[in-house]
Order: structure tokens, then sequence, then C-alpha cells
């Protein structure tokens, strides 16, 4: 991004800004010089370190790595949901969790994986409350004092801390098939209500039943003329015909197997089109908490998508800060940095243009997914609702989820939730807009899916 | 999985040869398997027994970010299994010279197994027969009694690092030396100091007077000095006496529970017991493991240091072996390396006793220079650290051996991570070179879990009490109440228990003034309900 972004601070400043406003665009401001001037700063990034138990001979000698990325060794997944299922049946509270992401190998690029994760509790010493600081060994030359090496707080190309997204280099990665079985457990770990019953069109796979499959041997109706091409087939390979001469059709021979017959089977019919939108903040005050949990519950959106209509979804992702920009894919959408400002407009009309230009909603049930912490540059939102009401004729449904962050109390309403109650949109068209607000502090996974029911029910 | 073949075979029996004639003790039979990387997915989270007990967490595996918490030191697991014949794992495609490499790395393993007096309990048993017949059981009941057994294996394991594994050892120790030893201790720290009361001056001269007769006389020392204390404080036997039979015995909760749990006790309940006692045997097979992770390793490293570099084989290979054994035992710049600081320290013990300097004439001497050149060319090394290696823990190691010598020796220092809000990052930094600190460090860094007890005035049928032996840190307390769930299913009646939470008093400024309060706690389980009460 450009320094527009200063010139938009100044325009707005000379507009008149009420204080509360003004500090609020300065601390995002702050952010992203921060962010510039970290940029700049050539830094030693610390590896991994390890402690006392992380070594062991294999890795050292035999020269086989640990291999931790034990989703490989899950083979029956259904049955450890069907046990999970059955602990609360029996009075236990249950011990799988999902939406975890991991880095499993700290010698690698970064990696995402979804797996469901379990912990084995057991009585440990807490050392994080007694600890002024983590502490570990080091060698070498230096006096006390001496800074060795630095380590971002906030990472500059992943957000999110220990459990959002991963640092580094984009390494290639196909989050679809891990989101797909985040997906299953999802739908059936919290019942998702089904977003079909609720779009305008009914369903997006439909189910037909014909007499399409070709089965051998048995079945409801014989198909004559395969039947007699793999008889013909048959008596090719036994010598039986000879291509040079006539044959007689009494001296073939006719093995059970080659009669080929038709058989009832499950056809899909794609009836309806869906195109999701996911619409991130990810301007500076969104750092931390907020873009974790946005991003945590976009990726259960989107996993749930994946499994429920099996890849049968069109997905866009957009990012804004004070300008939109759409991104190839959920991983770059995921793993994308906090940049500066604050317009929604610029989303909501970047996602109105692309329903226009590409005339989406002619086929397709379109639903737009967007978080953000309600902060927004643009004090009454008029260009915002201007865009969402454009929108609204062609929208299945739009939720936006307000992710407040620490320095807003939550009883204070944001920017976003003031014009968007003004509006009048939330009422008045409450079928097709839906709007949560919570503080991204205290967001757990639970209240992170409550968050979803809320926004497709 | 399959044995190595023939010709690596014979380069291990001659390493046996060469290891056998530096001195170091194992049995003759060994296996060596090949393994693959898909062996180790299905073997490493069972510690690398294959015929441990199934258990569906291993299938999902604990996907903790690393050291987030340093909550979750797993059972380490070796390239070697202390089993009888001890086995080994390799990969197929190793070349022969780093094949004698690791042989003698594992040999020096297998030798610590069989010889450190930690391992006791484990040298007359098979463990991989033992788990096989375990895991035959334990799929039966499975066959029969379906998640339940699943059931009681988790809940056992939530109190699995909670064995009272020392209990078990000090069965070589003679009775009357460890009287004799808790009669000196009652008699300075308990009698002179909580019952009469009496001034530090006279306890120093006690103590002066200890030392002084036991200058003159090691062995009648003793007897000699409470001769005087008897005429001098005539009640001190029967006082003493009555302190030895009032000291209640230790009780490990696991194998309390599972001895007298009513619940457990009933008759179609009595199946439990025995899946009980196998997850605790698997916990205390791994105890001294994992208590010997530092001097384990640093034993193996400098035996495979010492025979290879001695050893013809190594020719043309110098190189080669320079690179893998730096990649091995090089200290980290910041981290810690338990075969790198094991390494060192024995490398250091074996140099002290050499020179003489482990006695208590050294130690008088402050002199950096002075320290530096004694030696009385007393050549102890060796001996001593067989010694270290029949005898040690890593907690003895580390408390007994980590000294500014050593720490000035191999530029160690304490390494710190602290905020910088201006950059917006952590930066670590060189926090302490001092001994001390740095010792602190490691020992912190030691796997410890809480001690916690059994009160047995406050057990009833119904209720059961337990209390934490407080020892500056809390219980991680998001577990507490998913273990006691589990404790109460096992005792078939609510769960007490008594620990102490801290509480970081309210910073009133900025600067970091750190101040704790201490709150005693009750924690109770009923009816799978928790809650929660200050004492």
């Amino acid at each position: 991004m450009p320094e527009n972004i200063y010139k938009l601070y100044k325009k707005l400043k000379n507009r008149g800004l009420s204080p509360d406003r003004l500090q609020i665009i300065e601390r995002e401001l702050e952010y992203y010089n921060r962010k510039n001037a970290r940029n700049r700063l050539a830094e030693i990034e610390m590896e991994a370190i390890s402690g006392l138990y992380d070594a062991n001979d294999f890795e050292l000698f035999i020269g086989i790595i640990k291999n931790n990325n034990f989703a490989v060794s899950i083979q029956t997944l259904d049955d450890l949901l069907e046990r999970d299922k059955k602990r609360e049946e029996d009075g236990f509270p249950r011990k799988i969790r999902i939406g975890k992401f991991i880095k499993p190998d700290k010698y690698k690029k970064e990696q995402i994986v979804v797996v469901p994760t379990t912990t084995e509790p057991k009585f440990y010493h807490d050392n994080a409350t007694t600890q002024k600081e983590d502490e570990t060994g080091g060698s070498g030359e230096g006096e006390e004092g001496e800074v060795l090496g630095e380590q971002q707080i906030e990472p500059t190309e992943g957000e999110g801390e220990g459990t959002g997204a991963g640092q580094g280099e984009g390494a290639e990665h196909d989050i679809s098939s891990d989101a797909f079985d985040l997906g299953k457990m999802l739908t059936e770990k919290f019942e998702l209500p089904n977003l079909k019953t609720k779009g305008k069109k009914v369903s997006l796979t439909k189910f037909q039943y014909d007499l399409t499959d070709k089965n051998r041997g048995f079945g409801q109706l014989l198909d004559k003329k395969e039947t007699i091409k793999k008889i013909i087939e048959t008596n090719i390979l036994l010598g039986n015909i000879d291509e040079n001469n006539e044959f007689n059709a009494e001296d073939l021979i006719v093995n059970p197997k080659d009669e080929i017959y038709r058989i009832m089977s499950k056809e899909k019919d794609f009836e309806a089109q869906c195109v999701v939108f996911f619409i991130r903040d990810y301007s500076g005050s969104m750092q931390g908490k907020p873009t974790e949990v946005v991003v945590t519950q976009h990726l259960l959106i989107y996993s749930w998508l994946m499994y429920q209509y099996q890849n049968n979804v069109q997905v866009r992702f957009v990012l804004h800060d004070t300008e939109a920009k759409e991104v190839r894919d959920f991983y770059t959408y995921y793993k994308s940095a906090v940049a500066g400002g604050t317009s929604v407009y610029a989303a909501y009309e970047f996602v109105a243009d692309i329903i226009e230009k590409e005339q989406l909603a002619k086929e397709n049930n379109i639903y737009i997914f967007h978080g953000t912490d309600g902060d927004d540059w643009e004090e009454n939102g008029e260009r915002s609702i201007a865009a969402i009401k454009k929108m609204i004729p062609d929208l299945s449904r739009m939720g936006i989820t307000v992710a407040k962050n620490a320095w807003t109390s939550i009883d204070k309403t944001t920017t976003v939730e003031n014009y968007m109650n003004e509006s009048g949109l939330l009422k008045d068209k409450a079928e097709l807009i839906k709007m949560d607000t919570f503080s991204a502090e205290e967001a757990t996974e639970s209240r992170i899916i409550n968050g979803i029911k809320k926004l497709i029910s | 999985m399959y044995l190595i073949d023939q010709h690596t075979k014979k380069i291990m029996e001659e390493c046996k040869e060469y290891a056998r004639a530096a001195g170091l003790t194992f049995n003759d039979e060994t296996l060596e398997y090949i393994v693959t990387n898909r062996d180790m997915i299905s073997l490493s989270p069972k510690n690398m027994i294959p015929t441990l007990y199934d258990y569906w967490v291993h299938d999902v595996e604990v996907l903790k970010e690393q050291g987030k918490y340093k909550l979750y030191p797993h059972n380490p697991y070796e390239t070697v299994i202390n089993a009888r014949p001890a086995i080994s794992f390799y990969n197929d495609n190793n070349p022969d010279w780093l094949n004698i490499m690791i042989f003698y790395h594992v040999l020096a393993h297998i030798d610590f197994f069989q010889n450190n007096i930690l391992f006791e309990n484990t040298w007359n048993d098979d463990f991989v027969g033992l788990a096989l017949a375990d895991k035959r059981l334990i799929e039966n009941l499975r066959s029969e009694k379906g998640r339940w057994v699943d059931y009681v294996i988790e809940f056992s394991r939530s109190i699995d690092n909670i064995t009272g594994y020392f209990r078990t050892l000090p069965k070589h120790l003679s009775k009357e030396k460890s009287t004799s030893l808790s009669k000196l201790h009652f008699y300075f720290d308990i009698f002179l100091q909580e019952i009469l009361k009496v001034s530090p001056r006279l306890i120093f001269k006690e103590i002066e007077r200890y030392n002084s007769i036991g200058h003159t006389n090691q062995e009648l020392a003793e007897s000699v000095f409470f001769s005087e204390v008897k005429t001098k404080y005539p009640e001190f036997n029967a006082k003493f006496e009555n302190y030895v039979s009032e000291e209640p015995a230790p009780i490990d909760i696991m194998d309390f529970i599972c001895k007298h749990s009513p619940f457990l006790k009933k008759q179609e309940n009595r199946w439990m017991q025995s899946v009980m006692t196998i997850v605790r045997n698997t916990s205390m097979y791994f105890s001294p493991q994992i208590r010997t992770k530092i001097m384990n390793e640093g034993w193996a490293s400098y035996w495979h240091d010492e025979l290879f570099r001695n050893d013809k084989r190594i020719k043309g290979h110098e190189v080669d072996y320079a690179r893998v054994n730096a990649g091995v035992t090089s200290i980290s710049r910041v981290g810690l390396n338990p075969y790198a600081i094991g390494l060192r320290l024995i490398q250091h013990i074996e140099e002290l006793a050499d020179k003489g300097k482990i006695n208590v004439d050294f130690q008088k001497i402050n002199e950096i220079s002075q320290r530096d050149k004694y030696n009385k060319k007393t050549k102890k090394g060796k001996e001593t650290i067989f010694e270290l290696r029949k005898n040690f823990s890593d907690f003895m190691l580390i408390n007994t051996f980590v000294d500014q010598d050593f720490i000035d020796k191999n530029d160690l220092f304490v390494v710190g991570k602290r905020v910088n809000v201006e950059k917006g990052v952590y930066e670590y930094y060189i926090k302490s070179k001092k001994a001390e600190d740095y010792k602190n460090m490691l020992l912190d860094s030691l796997y410890h879990p809480p001690y916690i007890k059994v009160d047995l005035n406050k057990t009833t049928d119904k209720n059961l009490y337990l209390t934490h032996q407080f020892e500056g840190k809390q219980i991680y307390k998001p577990y507490i109440p998913d273990v006691l769930i589990g404790l109460e299913f096992l005792w078939g009646g609510s769960v007490q228990l008594e620990t102490t939470e801290i509480i970081s008093a309210e910073k009133e400024t900025d600067n970091e003034s750190e101040g704790y309060t201490f709150r005693k706690v009750l924690y109770t389980m009923k009816d799978r309900k928790i809650e929660k009460t200050n004492l």
C-alpha cells in the first residue's frame, strides 16, 4: 500500500474528527509505521529453541526424523468421533478438539495442518505463573545483557499467536484436504444448521436415480449392445473369431460374466451454484486476537462448506484495509499480513463490483462472510451501507462478525455496529443480513462456533 | 521391521569386544532391527515398545505446541529399548563407519540401562514380553467391556506421573545406615531447632563437636557423639523413637486407589485393578529413563567418542565422524542439548577426578590460577565416571557438578527472553553467566511431577482427599477438573484436592515489582461437578 493512507488520514482529519476516532485512527497508523520500520530492520530470526527432552537418537543419528504429523496415522477418524460422542453419553467431557493449527516440523517451512487433537490431562507444574521470563541455556561469546537474537511478537507473514497462522514463507500446501476432515468433524460435532435449507435455491446437489451404471453378470436391465460387444471380445480372445472369415454365431461361447446389465445408481446433479465471499479486515487494529478469531471462524466456515458441498462451492477471498484486494486461495487469505487503516466500504464496493461484473447473481447463491473488529475510518458508513444495499437483491446471506479488540469495551458499540444498526438493515432485511458481536479476547472455540450458527441461522 | 544383516551384525559383535575392553558391561545378547519411517510412526507414540498396549490417544497423539507450557515432557524414546535382550533400531542405508559409531553409542546406552541403579527394578524382567502379555489382557478385556476399558486406561494415565517411583528404589540401602542418618538429621534439624529451640550458636557448636569427633574417629563418631547427647538431654532417645514411629509413610496415590478404592473392590470391577496395574507398571518402567536423560545421553556420547576415535576402523572417515559428532554434541548457542551438557559434564568430572580435585581441600581454594594449577595426579577419572554412571540421576549430576569452573570452561550462560515493546519483538539475551543461575535453570527444566499424596485422616470410602505438597509452583489449572473427574470414577465417590494457588499481586505501577501471594484452595469433584473453595 502506497502512502495514500496518509492522504486519507489528512483528509479525514481536516474534515474534523472526534478525539475517540482520532485515537483509533492514529493507533492504526502507528501499527502501520511500526510494521514498516520493522520490515526495514535486518533481523536475526531465532530458530525454534529446543529443550532438554526434545532431542533424541533417532533424529541425530539414525537419520529418521521423528514424524510428528500424526494426521497420517489416524486411519479411523470416524471411530474417534464416534468414541467422542459416546463420552458425552457416558457423562464425561468430550476430548477431541478441532481447529488447532500446528506446525509439525521445526526444521522445515511452516505448514498448516488441521487435525483432531487431544490432550492427556495430568497434574503438572505450571511454570507460566512464577517465571517472569522463559529461560533456556546458551553458550558462546558475549557479555551479560547482550542480545542474541530476536523473534517477532507479531509475525509479519502470518498472524495469530500460537494457534493462528504460521509464519514464514508460503510453502505449498493443500489446505482443502485437511479442511475437508475438519468440516466433517464440525457437522458431526456441532450439528450446524444446513445452509441449503435457508438459501433461495433449495439444494446444491441433487441426487437422481437412474439406470446408468453398468454391471457384469446381473442387474435390472440387459444392455444388449454392450453384451454382444463383450461376447465378441471374449471370443476373439478365445480364438473363435478370425477377422478374415465369417463366423457362425452359434459357435460363440457365452460367458455369464459377459452379460452386461444396467443397474440403478445415484447420480449427482448440480442444480444450484453457490459463491461464498470471505472478507477479512486486516488493518492494523486487527492485530493479535481479533485476527485469530476471524481467521479461525472463517476457516471453520470454509471447512464446513468444503465438506457439506463436496468442493462444489466457489469460494472467493477478499482482504481489505483502506483498499480491498482479492487473493487466490484460502492459504494466502489466511496468512496475509496485517497492514494499514480501515475502510469497510472499500471491500463491500469491491465485492459488489465483482458480483456485478461477473454476473454471479444470475446463477449463484451468494454468501458473504465478513470479519472485522468494528473499527472503520468512515464514521457514518455511508458508502458501506450503499454498497450493501446495492448487493442486497443478489444476496442469500451476509454474515458480519465483529470481534472487538482489547481496547474496545464490550458494551461500547463500534463504528460498524453503529452504522449497521442505524441503517435499519439488520431489522428490515433480518433474513439476509446477520451480525454477531463479541470480544475477541474472550472468544473460545465454542463461542466462535456459536457465532457461525448465528450467522447462518 | 527386520533384523540387520550378518555383515552388520559382525560389526556390532566387534564393537562389543572393544566396548568390554574399555570397561563397559552388558549382556551378551542384543537385537538390532531395521525400521522404516512408517514403522516409526506407529512405534514412537508407544515409546518404541512394539508390544505396548493400544490406546486411542496414541492414535490422535498429543499435538501441543512445542514448549508452550513445557507441560508435556513425553517419555523419551531411545534408539535402544531397555529390554532383555536389549533391542535397538536403525535404518538400512547407513555406511559401516556410521554404524560403528552408532553401535558404540547404543552399547553405552545398554551399559547404562543395565548398571545405573535407578533402573534396578527393570533388571529382572523383559519389558517387551511383559508388555505383550498386558496388551493381550487389555485386548481381551476390551472385547468384553468395550470402551470402559479405555476410560480406565485414560483415568489411570491421568495420574501415572505420580507413582511414587523413588519409594520403590532404595532397597539396597541398609536400614541401619538410613536410620542413623536420620538420627543425626533429627538431632540437628528437629530436636535442637524445633523442640528445644536453642540458639544458633549452640547448634554450630554441636556441629563443630560432631565434626571434630569425626576427624579423629570416623566409624565411632556417631556413637561417641550421641553418648554425650544422652547425658545432656536424657529425653532425646524417647523423642527420637516417637518421631520415627509418627512419621507417616508416604502414599502413592495410584497404588492407593488401586488397592483401597471401594469401587474397584467390587467383584464386577476387579478387572479395572489389572488395567490400573498395567498402566502403573508401564509408567514405572519409563520413570528411570526420563530421570536420566542427560546422564544417559552424555554417557553414550562420551563412549561413542572415546571408543570410535581409538578404533582403527575410523581410518578415512575422521572428517565424516567429526561432522556427525559435532551435530550431536555441540552446545547450542540458544537452547538445551542433553547430549552436549551430559558429555561436557562427564568429561569435566573425569578431569576433576584425574587431578584429584574432588575433595574438600580443593573446594576451599578460591584463587582462580591456583584452582587451575591444582593437580594431585590421582588419575581417578575413569573410576569416578563409572561410579557416576552407577549412582547418579540427572538431578544429582546437575546439582553436584554444575559449578562456575564448568560454566566458564564451556562459555555457558542463561538465556532470557524478554519483550522489546519498541521493536515489537522478543529478545533473547544473555541473562546470567553465574553458575548458580545456570544450575537453577537446568534444574527447573528437569522432569518433575508434582508431589500429591492421600490424606488418610480425611479420606473415607465416600471421599478421597488428596493434598498437594506445594513446591513453589502451582498445578496447571485447566487440567485439574479433567483429572479429578477420572479419579471420582475410580474411587466411586467424591474427590477433593487441596492445593496452593499463586495469585500475582496487583501491579499498581509499571515497574515490574513482581509480587505473589499464595492461597490454599480446595477443589471438590462431586457428581462430575467441580467446585473450588478457599481454605
